[in-house]
């Protein structure tokens, strides 16, 4: 169980950062959503896994689950939901605009060495 | 309980809403309600201020949830003067919006507004770290939109890059966030710092992760070198307006460090043993060194701006790691003086920009109301090079003080020295260029009239230099207040008893909450 969840987080983050080092924005954002869901498994973790043990107290029951880190696991989605869908916006925005999908600065642009001052 | 405290937050969050359902399509009506919020915001926290200023831990436990159950915002020395520094800042960069027009060129402007103010206000003053996660996110979102407001290509790109780097940020933090709680059960600042304190030395491989990814995170925000690539065109590229309230974001990392670092992980922690030393105040010097030959190597005045915002942080981030109360007393100064300056200079390069084709720092024909803009240009670059008169001068004698005895004292001297002379001729060489060459060119006569900027625009930028002025002139008071806040930091007690022990619901932990 514990090998399965940290292998399963380790190669969302492994993926997400392979991803997110192409430099094009589809794929940086698909980076980026591997890495939140890789960061909600692991936030849900950090609360010791146990199985089938009830989060609220109820009566005869012996061992319970963490709370808090679903709680939290819950407020990192939605907010990283809405991050997405933002920056998925956003970047269809600027690829229709200036009809390029790069995330870094195009050579010969003011963010990389200048234009000619004329 | 006290509600004022929670009226930072309480009131941008309704302002917003309120301005876009029932504003939507009167500007008038909008600008009215953001100039009064904005003003009801500086009367509110300068109450919360001086509330706070005898060294009162005002404590707000939200639902009456007791501390480490319940969130809370707790509001001492250091998150009232913050708060009250973000109202000030904002009143002036709103008029200067209003006064150049630049709320009219996009829409949903004072909406975003209020709620980056919002997420601004609610980081400095909660006491929770996943609360603070949630605000960072909160004042992020609102950037996102600010920043690409009114469009544009360029706008865009930028605002993608910048967008991505914070989601990567943000990714880092929950990491961080994980961490902390796997090893300690808690995210309560009060809670953990006893709790931290209480990890067996043989075991501290977790916790130490969790303080190193915590501390990535905040010197993103902050634009720590090597970490700092997503500001220069985001903050170059942003309406300036917008640029100039997010000379406030970046202190909201070095807020949340100086927090953070002196509460939970604090210098004489063996856990974080190194972190400072070893690795901040390089990564610091490196970066006022970068900061300011970028302000000499710039093209354009904007991202010359952006620069010099690097370069600031460099110099508070080194005051920081220093962690002695003189240090972050000198840190606290500076932060103040670098948040004024380096609005006031996104704001003069628009005043600059209103007369003229671009920014690059080419000749070309006069702007219109050229004298004033230069003499604000000249006022505000003397502040941000650290030239007496004004508070960036006294800013770095105080840094440069508090590294006096300091191991590393020639390392320190010798880059703010050879930076500050650096971003002199940067300045120098930027001013002379944009304002006087321009008398040799003449201006085409078939060209229309250049645009002259709004009054009110002036009078914005010469209040934020109005506040520079009184930052140098009361500088001891400012002083001795700071001193004061450092003092509070480095002996938390009264902090985290007064968020552990007043009394709530649940303060009596059960037997089955206990982690």
């Amino acid at each position: 169980m514990e090998f399965l969840v940290a292998s399963a987080i380790g190669v969302l983050t492994a993926g997400g950062i392979y991803l997110m080092l192409r430099l094009r924005t589809f794929p940086v954002i698909l980076g980026i959503s591997l890495l939140t869901y890789a960061v909600n498994v692991f936030l849900f973790a950090s609360g010791r896994l146990t199985v089938g043990a009830p989060p609220i107290l109820q009566k005869g029951v012996e061992t319970y689950t963490d709370p808090l880190p679903q709680a939290l696991v819950l407020t990192a989605i939605v907010i990283s939901f809405g991050m997405t869908a933002v920056v998925v916006m956003i970047a269809l925005g600027a690829y229709l605009g200036s009809d390029d999908d790069h995330v870094d600065d195009p050579a010969g642009s003011a963010g990389s060495d200048g234009r000619d001052a004329t | 309980m006290i509600h004022w405290i929670v009226a930072p937050v309480v009131l941008p969050a309704l302002l917003a809403p309120f301005i876009v359902l029932a504003a939507r399509y009167h500007l008038g009506i909008q600008r009215v309600f953001s100039v009064v919020g904005v003003l009801a915001l500086i009367v509110i926290s300068a109450g919360l201020a001086w509330q706070a200023s005898d060294g009162t831990v005002t404590l707000y436990q939200l639902g009456d949830w007791a501390a480490p159950f319940g969130i809370v915002l707790v509001g001492d020395k250091l998150s009232t003067m913050m708060v009250l520094l973000t109202s000030a800042l904002a009143l002036f960069v709103l008029l200067y919006a209003i006064g150049s027009g630049w709320d009219d060129r996009g829409r949903h402007f004072h909406a975003l507004y209020q709620f980056q103010l919002m997420g601004i206000m609610g980081a400095f003053l909660t006491g929770d770290l996943f609360n603070l996660f949630v605000f960072f996110e909160v004042l992020l979102i609102a950037s996102y939109g600010l920043m690409i407001h009114s469009g544009g290509n360029e706008r865009l790109r930028a605002g993608v890059q910048y967008v991505l780097f914070n989601l990567l940020g943000s990714t880092l933090f929950l990491f961080a966030l994980g961490s902390i709680y796997a090893e300690t059960g808690t995210l309560n600042m009060a809670d953990l710092a006893e709790r931290v304190a209480l990890i067996d030395p043989a075991e501290t491989v977790g916790i130490r992760v969790a303080a190193v990814l915590l501390l990535l995170v905040f010197a993103i925000k902050a634009a720590l070198v090597p970490l700092h690539f997503w500001l220069p065109s985001s903050y170059a590229e942003a309406p300036a307006p917008v640029a100039a309230l997010f000379a406030i974001m970046t202190k909201v990392g070095a807020y949340a460090i100086i927090r953070v670092y002196t509460i939970v992980f604090h210098p004489d922690l063996e856990v974080t043993a190194g972190l400072h030393d070893t690795w901040l105040l390089p990564a610091a010097l490196i970066s006022l060194a970068i900061g300011m030959v970028g302000v000499l190597a710039a093209r354009e005045l904007n991202r010359l701006v952006a620069f010099s915002v690097i370069g600031s942080m460099g110099m508070v981030m080194i005051s920081i790691s220093l962690f002695t109360p003189v240090s972050i007393a000198a840190a606290l100064y500076y932060i103040v003086h670098s948040t004024l300056a380096a609005a006031a200079l996104f704001l003069i390069s628009d005043l600059v920009r209103t007369g003229r084709r671009d920014l690059y720092l080419t000749p070309q024909p006069p702007v219109a109301g050229g004298t004033v803009t230069a003499m604000l240009f000249f006022a505000a670059a003397i502040a941000m090079a650290g030239l007496p008169p004004l508070s960036g001068f006294l800013g770095k004698l105080l840094v440069m003080d508090a590294a006096f005895d300091n191991g590393q004292m020639a390392w320190i001297w010798a880059v703010i020295l050879i930076s500050s002379l650096i971003s002199v001729v940067g300045f120098a060489r930027a001013g002379s260029v944009v304002f006087w060459k321009c008398r040799s060119i003449e201006r085409d006569p078939e060209a229309p009239e250049p645009a002259r900027p709004a009054i009110m625009s002036y009078a914005a930028v010469g209040g934020l230099l109005a506040l520079l002025v009184a930052h140098t002139v009361f500088a001891g008071p400012v002083h001795r207040y700071t001193s004061g806040i450092a003092a509070d930091l480095f002996s938390p007690d009264a902090y985290i008893s007064t968020v552990l022990e007043t009394p709530g619901k649940l303060s009596k932990p059960k037997e089955e909450e206990a982690h």
